[in-house]
């Protein structure tokens, strides 16, 4: 299977990663063991959970449901690059606030889905805070103090905004 | 002053790793040289095998071992049986690997050591067994019966226990009764499914002659005792760590899967370290499984709506083996009569065997089984007799002058459940009020002209928590200042670490920051038992608080000598002793560690340090309650439902941090609304799972949870000096019997009765159309 290896270039996180890789190998493995962002979790690997949600390109994806090849060239965000050493991104800082997380094991898949939703949608009503959680399991919250912590983070951003 | 910590809504410790990815999980562990194991699982439901054919694996570049049940010796005994009931009949454990059988569909036949874990699963396909498939007991019913293929060829029956507990006097009951309500109610088979699977990874240590093991337990102390048994190796030459672990919900205690003997094993005999990290679609085969029951009660019942007694006869699905025992049949037994004086009851398991996966505690471990028969069967009762379900239970409820009230029923660690430190007609009230209920009810004739078909649903619950035996936690000032605090029990998500630490701070008069809480590592605090059951803030609360009084005890003592002045007129605060009312005579805690282990003498019989270790022996059950209460709109024409209020007074004596209580009371009524409405295992008739992925099994989004209203009654708890009882269960035990007691309330003028849930659409259509649901 080694004859079959390809070169894989990507950006993580504004950092380039070069690495010989199998086909087969998915997104979310080389991100996890390839470049060693261990954040990005696999709740299910077959693209319901969300757990393994990352930025490629500026949208939300399921990295366990692409080849690590697939992503050859692309720019790519992790739940690691959402905080500025110690400063908690606003997202985060909610989820903390609103106790949005108890085993956070899905949790930075929530919040990557989260990122492009909120620059989207700056002032989301509590149904569409929900539909774009939706595609994203939790076994912990029961949803509601993640909810709680997306209106917390909308402000939070909004009072940011210039 | 010391700053009150405990009751106080502090924002987790643990949340900063765990939200900038920075936190340890199973499969973030990497070990320089580190292999990656694959688990070979049985095809079939029922097969004999003789020849495992691991040829061609071995011969695939990068395979490192194929490991067959031939290869373990003693390490294949069979697994312990965790708990035993004095009904058993036919104990069964499962081994690491199957010795020439297998018994359902996701047993361990072998295991594969690779490079890695793609090459792993390739070696997989190139193992070759001889099976020849036998026919399975599958279902329930028919396993149980005399003459079903046996699960168990040595024995003569699928029954594994049969248990018999009964209080009052039944016959008199229903002698006595005016009504006698007759029916079948049954709880389907569902999975705790956690978002993280199960994993293990270990190392050998060839200098040492040592293992360490990190694994995804609820129980590394308990772990490590089996373990070391099965590897035959001293528990001091092993450690066994939980790390940061997604989600538990009691599939993470078993006490042992077989990968917790087959990871640890392989490391040894390979001198590498070794990984195997479960996927999901393993998950629903190889972990445990919860909830199927059927149960075929009697209720008796005077005219004007008191219970008499209840006659319950159920059968339990155990899965293949019952390594666990009968637990959640005893929790479901000792749980029937509820909250509610009912003066007999006389229930009869059978625990039963079939060619499925083990079945095991999920959250509530057989208490929302029991739940759903009572509370249903009030509704039932009511409807007969023309009461509203809100009046039936208002008539048989427990009532603060009656308790302490012993239900002679016996619970979970042989404990007795009395009532007491709760106020049921209170929560009833609160319920009704914040439900809106006389509303509801006032609306419903107008609305069903209209076709509109609203009902509201009430389910109360009593929670057996804060289970024996003990737990301990150990307190140690350093000199540096900070306050080490270790346990054995592990947490996965309740924010121990966090609760901990506040009760810890707060008697110490210390800045919580400086408080360092280790948890879930035999290498830090070697005594305990695990946490499962509701019982962490209970059990290893109180320890917590023990050794914390202990240590203030001490640091008093010492802080007299070293002020000169009586320890009554001593106080703490901000991490020193003083003196009350001349904080400027002062010792701080770091310099009464430093001089409790002195560099020249110390005194003769005195110990060293700043330390003490308690441990909270608990020998009664602390009952936590309430009542859920739903109001739903059943679209008659699809069978959807529109869940439109929840509300949840829940009563958790003391609350150590409410933000958590809310998590832990919101977390699990969503798990309790998924097994009431979305979430069911199934298989077909040759014992083949259907059901295998989340496209399959509905696990709720935050489209199907709707926004839940806690109203909190902190009735503190008369049993332990926090007045702390446990919130892991409450949430979701009773969600299954509101939901679907408002259902049926929606679908009266229909007839309706619920029997079975999960109520999906199809079950709903089938009620409102007469017919038996599909």
């Amino acid at each position: 299977m080694d004859a079959a290896r390809r070169t894989v270039r990507v950006t993580v996180n504004g950092e380039s990663h070069e690495k010989e890789v199998e086909p087969r190998l998915l997104l979310s493995d080389f991100i996890r063991h390839e470049a060693g962002l261990t954040g990005t979790h696999v709740g299910c690997e077959h693209g319901v959970c969300g757990a393994c949600t990352v930025l490629l390109e500026g949208a939300p994806v399921r990295s366990c449901l692409m080849f690590a090849v697939q992503a050859e060239g692309a720019s790519i965000e992790t739940v690691e690059s959402l905080a500025d050493g110690d400063a908690l991104h606003p997202l985060q800082e909610a989820f903390r606030r609103e106790h949005g997380l108890q085993c956070g094991y899905c949790t930075p898949g929530i919040l990557m889905t989260l990122k492009p939703f909120l620059a989207a949608n700056p002032e989301p009503t509590e149904a569409e805070i929900r539909q774009a959680l939706s595609g994203n399991l939790c076994r912990c919250t029961g949803y509601q103090q993640i909810v709680a912590a997306v209106r917390r983070a909308a402000a939070m951003l909004r009072a940011e905004a210039p | 002053m010391t700053t009150r910590l405990i009751g106080a809504p502090v924002a987790r410790r643990e949340d900063a790793r765990l939200l900038t990815g920075r936190a340890r999980f199973i499969d973030d562990i990497a070990l320089p040289g580190m292999l990656h194991a694959a688990v070979l699982r049985s095809p079939h439901a029922k097969a004999r095998f003789t020849r495992v054919d691991a040829g061609a694996a071995l011969a695939l570049p990068g395979v490192h071992a194929v490991l067959t049940h031939e290869d373990l010796g003693p390490a294949n005994a069979p697994m312990p049986l965790l708990n035993d009931n004095p009904g058993f009949i036919h104990p069964r454990m499962h081994r690491a690997l199957a010795p020439g059988q297998v018994r359902f569909v996701g047993e361990a036949v072998a295991l594969v050591v690779a490079d890695s874990r793609y090459l792993a699963e390739d070696a997989l396909d190139l193992i070759e067994v001889d099976y020849a498939p036998e026919t399975p007991a599958v279902d329930l019913v028919a396993a149980a019966e005399e003459g079903a293929p046996l699960v168990h060829d040595d024995t003569d029956s699928n029954v594994a226990c049969r248990t018999v507990d009964a209080s009052g006097d039944i016959e008199r009951a229903f002698a006595e009764a005016d009504f006698v309500l007759r029916e079948e109610l049954r709880p389907e088979r569902g999975a705790a499914q956690p978002m993280e699977a199960r994993g293990v990874v270990a190392r050998y240590d060839q200098s040492l002659a040592s293992l360490t093991v990190w694994d995804t337990t609820q129980a590394p102390v308990s772990a490590r005792g089996v373990i070391a048994d099965k590897l035959g190796m001293p528990e001091a030459a092993l450690t066994v760590i939980a790390p940061d672990v997604g989600g538990g919900f009691g599939v993470k205690i078993m006490l042992v899967y077989a990968e917790e003997v087959l990871v640890p094993f392989a490391a040894r005999l390979l001198g590498r370290p070794v990984k195997w990290i479960e996927d999901r679609r393993e998950h629903f085969v190889g972990s445990n499984h919860e909830r199927l029951m059927v149960h075929r009660i009697e209720v008796a019942a005077t005219g004007d709506g008191r219970i008499l007694g209840i006659r319950d006869r159920f059968l339990y699905d155990s899965g293949a083996y019952c390594p666990y025992g009968p637990i959640n049949a005893e929790c479901a037994q000792a749980i029937l009569p509820g909250p509610y004086m009912i003066p007999a009851v006389h229930s009869e398991f059978l625990a039963v065997y079939t060619n499925t996966p083990i079945v095991s505690p999920y959250r509530g471990a057989g208490q929302p089984h029991g739940n759903f028969v009572t509370e249903m069967a009030m509704n039932h009762v009511a409807r007969a007799l023309g009461l509203d379900a809100a009046e039936i239970r208002r008539r048989n409820l427990v009532r603060p002058e009656d308790c302490p009230w012993d239900t002679e029923r016996i619970f979970q660690g042989n404990t007795p459940f009395i009532h007491r430190d709760s106020d049921y007609p209170a929560q009833l009230e609160t319920a009704l009020e914040a439900l809106d209920y006389a509303g509801v009810r006032r609306g419903q004739p107008a609305e069903r002209e209209q076709g509109i078909h609203r009902g509201a649903g009430l389910a109360f619950f009593v929670e057996g928590t804060g289970i024996p035996p003990y737990e301990g936690v150990e307190v140690r000032v350093e000199p540096t200042g900070h306050v080490h605090v270790a346990t054995g029990y592990p947490s996965q998500g309740q924010g121990h670490h966090t609760t901990l630490a506040q009760i810890v701070a707060e008697t110490l008069g210390v800045a919580p920051e400086m408080v360092v809480v280790e948890s879930g590592r035999s290498d830090r605090f070697a005594w305990g038992v695990g946490t499962f059951a509701s019982r962490a803030a209970v059990v290893g609360g109180n320890a917590a608080l023990g050794a914390a009084n202990a240590v203030r005890a001490r640091a008093l003592e010492l802080a007299s000598e070293e002020l000169e002045a009586a320890a009554e007129d001593l106080e703490m605060a901000n991490g020193a002793v003083h003196v009350k009312g001349a904080p400027q005579m002062a010792v701080t805690l770091a310099a009464l560690a430093q001089a409790a282990n002195p560099i020249n003498t110390l005194a003769a019989g005195s110990e060293p340090g700043l330390r003490a270790a308690d441990y909270f022996r608990s020998s009664d059950v602390a009952i936590a309650s309430g009542v859920h209460g739903a109001v739903v709109v059943v679209d008659a024409a699809t069978g959807m439902v529109e869940i439109e209020r929840y509300v949840v007074v829940h009563d958790c004596g003391v609350m150590i941090n409410p933000t958590i209580v809310d998590g832990q009371i919101l977390g699990g009524t969503a798990q309790g609304i998924g097994g009431a409405f979305y979430e069911k295992l199934r298989f077909d008739e040759a014992g083949q799972p259907l059901v295998t992925t989340f496209m399959d099994y509905l696990i709720p989004t935050a489209m199907e949870i709707p926004p839940i209203e806690i109203h909190h009654m902190e009735s503190r708890c008369s049993l332990n000096p926090l007045g702390v009882k446990g919130v892991g269960e409450g949430g979701v035990i009773p969600a299954a019997a509101a939901f679907c007691g408002a259902v049926e309330d929606a679908l009266a003028p229909f007839g309706a009765r619920v029997r079975a849930h999960p109520l999906d659409p199809p079950a709903i259509l089938a009620m409102i159309e007469g017919r038996t649901a599909p």
